[in-house]
């Protein structure tokens, strides 16, 4: 098996999360497909970094990890903001701007 | 790419990462399959799941393959950070909010866009085909392995290139994880406009309002259901909203006293009393048998409950008659 498999993995990962995040309708569970997004590419970033024998993509793979703890921390502090004034997490409920 | 032949490595786990040249190890490759297999379906299920709690524990399990990923991949320092920050952390975190916004709360299947759902999923299909299309094109036949970088550990390894040439990133990102935090408490913070109610006032609203003097009834019908989102019973046999918490009531969590679950009561009653040999409730209240009257005598165990039903009973109708 070549490291290449990683990478396939990675790509069906990714996949899955961003039809997670165009079908699902409540907030948090998008919340977790775009988490997922960003673990697939993390999983092809230290992939990558097997195959050229170099530590970059680790690094950057704990830049996306730190990145994507502060993305959690504000998106989710938003979703609660939505679900006390709206009283649902529907993304489909936050349509104040809609005509 | 010409393939090294890896000095040194790590000497615990050298087997599949010291290996140079075109394959890992039969171990990992028979991990990889097994274990990828469990991440995909952990993927799928995160998306196909109605419930959100449901989603989350399935995140959390792919998470947790792909942090075993990447100590196969010679990232032992990601490998133990993605179990500590994701499994540990962001995970806890979903499901803090999931616990504050309504657990049991499935999503709907209403389509706001006519065909979304289908467009959605061919869409992903059509990513996906191309994603795994490019790298099939890209592919590359041999590998380094990363033995050789992490001769001196891995640890020690990444925090050299961290604290050298990646010094500015690292600031800036530290700079950001202030940024958040504090955005975080911003964001949740919430002003009190006007002074809170002490309980005096609070008191003497109520007997002005007139409504509702004593405090609202339990929840639960008695010696039967006592559970929070059990409707008390009015004497006829109605639900009664006063009694579920408003929060309840939002998340629409209340289960149904309804009239197949009396009819339940019923039979099991009926099962009861005929393996006992009894006809005590024939005796009592005389045929036909009324399952009605049975549940509202069964939860008026406590005497004085159904003086107090029927007074609620009574002001609810004078508020309906308002």
């Amino acid at each position: 098996m070549s490291p290449v498999n990683y990478v396939y993995l990675a790509a069906v990962l990714f996949t899955i999360g961003a039809a997670g995040v165009l079908i699902r309708r409540n907030a948090i569970v998008v919340f977790m497909c775009i988490e997922l997004m960003l673990n697939a590419a993390n999983l092809t970033l230290v992939a990558f970094s097997r195959i050229h024998g170099n530590l970059d993509g680790q690094i950057m793979a704990f830049f996306v990890m730190v990145v994507a703890a502060a993305e959690v921390v504000v998106g989710l502090a938003i979703i609660v903001m939505m679900y006390r004034s709206r009283h649902s997490a529907s993304v489909d409920d936050a349509s104040l701007m809609k005509l | 790419m010409p393939a090294l032949p890896a000095t040194g490595g790590v000497p615990s786990s050298g087997g599949a990462l010291t290996l140079a040249a075109t394959a890992t190890s039969g171990g990992e490759t028979a991990a990889f399959w097994v274990l990828g297999t469990i991440a995909v379906l952990g993927a799928l299920g995160t998306v196909l799941l109605r419930r959100a709690v449901h989603s989350a524990l399935c995140l959390a399990g792919t998470m947790v393959i792909l942090a075993l990923f990447y100590l196969a991949n010679g990232a032992y320092f990601l490998g133990i950070v993605q179990i500590v920050v994701y499994t540990g952390a962001v995970m806890m975190l979903f499901l803090f909010v999931l616990m504050l916004v309504g657990v049991s709360a499935a999503d709907s299947l209403k389509e706001t866009l006519k065909g979304q759902r289908w467009l959605a999923a061919a869409c992903g299909l059509g990513l996906g085909v191309l994603l795994v299309a490019g790298i099939g094109q890209a592919a590359v036949h041999t590998f380094e392995g990363v033995g050789r970088a992490n001769a001196g550990g891995n640890v020690p390894a990444l925090a050299t290139l961290l604290f050298t040439k990646y010094v500015v990133a690292f600031e800036v990102v530290g700079a950001l994880l202030t940024v958040a935090a504090v955005g975080a408490t911003l964001l949740t913070h919430r002003e009190r406009i006007e002074k809170s109610k002490s309980q005096r006032e609070q008191a003497e609203e109520r007997v002005k309002r007139g409504t509702q003097l004593p405090p609202l009834p339990a929840p639960g019908v008695y010696a039967r259901h006592n559970a929070v989102d059990r409707p008390g019973l009015l004497p006829d046999g109605t639900p009664s909203e006063l009694t579920i918490s408003a929060t309840l009531r939002d998340r629409g969590q209340v289960r149904e006293v309804g009239q197949e679950a009396l009819h339940r009561v019923a039979a099991l009653e009926q099962r009861t009393a005929d393996s006992h040999g009894q006809t005590e409730h024939g005796r009592m209240y005389g045929e036909p048998h009324d399952p009605q009257r049975d549940v509202d005598d069964a939860d008026d165990a406590g005497q004085g409950g159904r003086e107090a039903r029927k007074a609620r009973g009574e002001a609810r109708e004078e508020e309906a008659a308002k």
